[in-house]
C-alpha cells in the first residue's frame, strides 16, 4: 500500500522555483531519503506533504487519502524539525505530552504513553528538563518523541542529523533505523548527506534544483546513475572534459586517447566522463588497460583505502587503492603511474570549454 | 546557588583603579543632581507639613475625582494596548503586506511628536468643526474635552510600547514552535494560549507596565484635549498643575507624593520583570 503520494508538486517562492513538477512514493513501512543539496527544494516538498506550505500546483495523497486542501493539523503526520523547535518554556515532560493534551486523551493514558516514550529514547530522568538544558542529540530525541507521541502513521525529518556532531549522528542514525524498524511507520527524511541516505534509507529520491533526477534505492543510485547530478553528488566523482570522435575519446588535459566504446545517446564532440575514485585502474606500468601517464602527487590514508591524487597532464584525478593492494603495488608519492577507467559514465556536453564549466558550475559539480 | 555567591564575594573584594573611581563618581553624583536632589527635596518639603493638613487636601472630592479619572484612564487604555499591541506585533513580524515598513517605521511617531502637538492634532481633528468631530457631534457624542477624547490621547502616546516590547520576542520566536505545534493538532487559538503567549508574557509585562506608568502621568497631550474641567475633565496631573498655578503648593506637594508612590511601585515590578525576562 502506498502512504506518501505526491504528484506534480509546484511551488514558487517569488521568481525563485523551489519544487518543479515533482512526483513519488513511499510504500507502507518503507523508509525514504529526499537526498540533495542545500536549496535544492527537498524541505519545501517535506513541509509541503506535512500541509505548512501550500503547492502552487499538484496533490498530496496521504494514506490513499488527498489531503491537498486539509490543514496540517488535521493531516497527522509526525514532524521532526530540522533545529528540533521544542517548546522552550515547556519540560521534556510536557513537550512529549503536548500532542496527547490537544487530542483531549484521558490524563492518565498522557501519563503513561508520555513514560514510555521518555523510555523509549533513552531520556529516563529527563523529564523535568527545560530544552535549554539538554545536548543537541538529546533534544533531537525529545523531538522525536514529541512527534511520535500521537501515533503518526507517517514521520516527517528534516535534517534529522544536521546539526550534531559525526559521532552522535551516526549513533542516531543506526537508532533511527532500528525506530523505524520497530514501530509501523512510513518514514520520510530529507538529508544533503548521500552517506546517511545510503546507509540508512530503503529507497532514495535525488534532488537537484527542485526535479528529481533519479529515484531507487542506494544501491541502484549510486551504481547506475541516470544523471551527471546524481553520478557527481553521490559519491566522489572525478569529472573530466574530453572529446569523442571516430570511436575514441580524447582527453587533451590529461595528453592521452582512450579507446572507449561510448554507448549511442553519445554523439560526436564534447563530451564529459565522470569516474569514481574506487573506479580508477592503477598500473606501475603501461599497460592496454592503463594507457594514462600520471604523478602520484599525494597520498593519504583513510583506514581501509588510501586516497591517491594523481597529476595526469594538467589534470588531477583522485583515486581509491584497497590497503591491500595498495601495498602489493607498493605506490610511493612522487613516482609515475599509468591510470586507466574500469567504469565511466559519458555525457554530451555543451561546445565549448567555458560553457562547459558554466553547465558544470550550475549543476554543483565544480567548486 | 554556590556560583552566584562566589561572583559575589569575588565583586566585593574587587580593586578600582582611579579612573574607574572617577568614572563611577562622575555617573553616581549626576544622577542624584538630576534624580534623587528633587525627588528628597518634594519628600521633605511634605514632612515639614503639618500631616493633618496634606491628608485633607488629598481627600476633597476633586482630587478623588481626579484620582479616579487617572486610574480609569489607565485601565482602559492598558486594555486596549494589550489587545492591539500583540495583534499589531503578530501583524508586523508574520504578515507580509504593501506598506509594511512605512507601518513599521510610524510606530515610533508618538514618541517623537511633543505630547502638546499630539493633543492639537486632536482637537483639529475631533474638535465641533473638525470634520471627525462634526460627525461625532452629529451622533451626539462628544469627543474633546471629555473622557473618549482624554482615552484617545493617551492611547496614541502609548501605542508603541507593547508592541514594540513583543515584537523583538516574536521575531526571535520565529515560526517554527508554532508550525510544531500546528502539525501536532494544535488549533491558531490554542496556538496563541500554549505557545506565543507564554513566550511574549514578560515582554508584554514589561510593556505593560510602561504603558501604565505613561497613562498615568501623561499631562500634555490630555492637557489640550480634556479642557481641564474641574471635577469632569482633570485628571491627577492636570490637578496638580492646577494646585500649582493657585500657588497651593501643599496641594500640589501632596498629589505628586501619591503620583511619585505609585512611580515607584511601578518600577520596582519593572525591576522584576526585567530579571525575569532576561534571566
Amino acid at each position: 500500500m502506498v502512504s506518501i503520494r505526491v504528484h506534480e508538486l509546484c511551488k514558487r517562492f517569488g521568481n525563485f522555483v523551489a519544487v518543479d513538477n515533482i512526483s513519488f512514493q513511499a510504500k507502507e513501512g518503507e523508509l525514504v531519503a529526499l537526498l540533495g543539496p542545500s536549496g535544492s527544494g527537498k524541505s519545501t516538498i517535506l513541509r509541503i506533504i506535512a500541509g505548512l506550505e501550500k503547492p502552487d500546483k499538484g496533490e498530496t495523497h496521504l494514506l490513499g487519502k488527498d489531503v491537498t486542501d486539509i490543514s496540517s493539523r488535521k493531516r497527522q503526520v509526525g514532524f521532526v524539525f530540522q533545529h528540533y523547535a521544542l517548546f522552550k518554556h515547556m519540560t521534556v515532560e510536557k513537550n512529549v505530552a503536548f500532542g496527547l493534551e490537544i487530542l483531549k486523551k484521558d490524563k492518565f493514558i498522557i501519563k503513561q504513553k508520555v513514560k514510555d516514550l521518555i523510555n523509549l529514547v533513552n531520556l529516563k530522568g529527563y523529564e523535568n528538563h527545560f530544552p535549554s538544558q539538554l545536548s543537541g542529540g538529546q533534544r533531537q530525541r525529545v523531538a522525536l518523541a514529541r512527534a511520535l507521541a500521537p501515533e503518526p502513521k507517517i514521520m516527517l525529518l528534516d535534517e534529522p542529523f544536521g546539526s550534531l556532531d559525526a559521532k552522535v549522528r551516526d549513533n542516531l542514525a543506526n537508532w533511527i533505523r532500528n525506530l523505524h524498524n520497530k514501530i509501523n511507520v512510513t518514514s520520510l527524511f530529507v538529508t544533503h548527506d548521500q552517506n546517511e541516505a545510503i546507509k540508512i534509507a530503503d529507497k532514495i529520491v535525488a534532488i537537484n534544483r527542485g526535479k528529481v533526477e533519479q529515484i531507487g534505492t542506494a544501491k541502484e543510485v549510486y551504481e547506475y546513475p541516470k544523471s551527471k547530478f546524481v553520478a557527481s553528488f553521490i559519491g566522489n566523482t572525478n569529472v573530466i572534459v574530453g572529446r569523442y570522435e571516430n570511436n575514441k575519446i580524447i582527453i587533451e588535459k590529461m595528453g592521452g586517447e582512450l579507446n572507449i566504446q561510448a554507448t549511442p545517446p553519445v554523439r560526436k564532440g564534447s563530451i564529459v566522463l565522470l569516474v569514481r575514485p574506487e573506479d580508477i585502474l592503477l598500473s606501475p606500468r603501461k599497460e592496454r588497460k592503463c594507457p594514462l601517464q600520471g604523478d602520484v602527487r599525494e597520498i593519504y590514508y583513510q583506514g581501509s583505502v588510501y586516497e591517491i591524487h594523481i597529476m595526469v597532464g594538467n589534470l588531477q584525478i583522485k583515486a581509491y587503492e584497497e590497503k591491500n593492494r595498495f601495498q602489493d603495488k607498493k605506490i610511493t608519492k612522487g613516482q609515475k603511474i599509468y591510470i586507466g577507467f574500469l567504469k565511466t559514465k559519458i555525457f554530451n556536453a555543451p561546445e565549448g570549454s567555458e560553457n562547459i564549466r558554466q553547465k558544470l558550475s550550475q549543476l554543483g559539480y565544480l567548486e | 546557588m554556590n556560583n552566584t555567591q562566589f561572583n559575589r564575594t569575588r565583586r566585593r573584594k574587587r580593586k578600582y583603579r582611579l579612573p574607574e573611581t572617577l568614572l563611577i563618581s562622575a555617573v553616581v553624583i549626576w544622577f542624584s543632581c538630576l534624580i534623587l536632589v528633587p525627588f528628597f527635596g518634594i519628600i521633605k518639603e511634605i514632612i515639614s507639613k503639618n500631616w493633618k493638613q496634606t491628608i485633607a487636601s488629598l481627600t476633597t472630592s476633586t482630587v478623588i475625582h481626579a484620582f479616579t479619572l487617572t486610574v480609569f484612564i489607565c485601565i482602559i487604555v492598558a486594555i486596549i494596548n494589550t489587545i492591539f499591541g500583540i495583534i499589531m506585533a503578530q501583524v508586523l513580524t508574520r504578515q507580509k503586506f504593501k506598506g509594511k515598513l512605512i507601518l513599521e517605521s510610524l510606530l515610533d511617531l508618538p514618541f517623537a511628536i511633543s505630547p502638546v502637538v499630539i493633543g492639537f492634532m486632536l482637537i483639529i481633528l475631533f474638535g465641533p468643526h473638525g470634520w471627525l468631530g462634526k460627525f461625532f457631534t452629529h451622533l451626539n457624542i462628544k469627543i474633546t474635552y471629555a473622557l473618549p477624547g482624554m482615552i484617545i490621547a493617551t492611547l496614541f502616546v502609548t501605542l508603541p510600547f507593547v508592541s514594540k516590547e513583543i515584537i523583538p520576542v516574536l521575531r526571535q520566536l520565529g515560526t517554527e514552535q508554532e508550525d510544531a505545534a500546528r502539525v501536532l493538532g494544535a488549533n491558531n487559538w490554542q496556538i496563541f494560549w500554549k505557545i506565543t503567549l507564554p513566550t511574549i508574557k514578560w515582554g508584554l509585562g514589561y510593556g505593560l507596565t510602561l504603558t501604565i506608568a505613561r497613562s498615568i502621568g501623561e499631562f500634555g497631550a490630555v492637557l489640550v484635549v480634556s479642557g481641564n474641567i474641574l471635577n469632569k475633565t482633570q485628571s491627577a496631573t492636570l490637578h496638580i498643575h492646577d494646585q500649582f498655578t493657585d500657588l497651593n503648593y501643599l496641594g500640589a506637594f501632596s498629589a505628586s507624593l501619591v503620583l511619585i508612590f505609585i512611580s515607584v511601585l511601578v518600577i520596582h515590578i519593572i525591576q522584576f520583570i526585567y530579571k525575569e525576562k532576561e534571566g
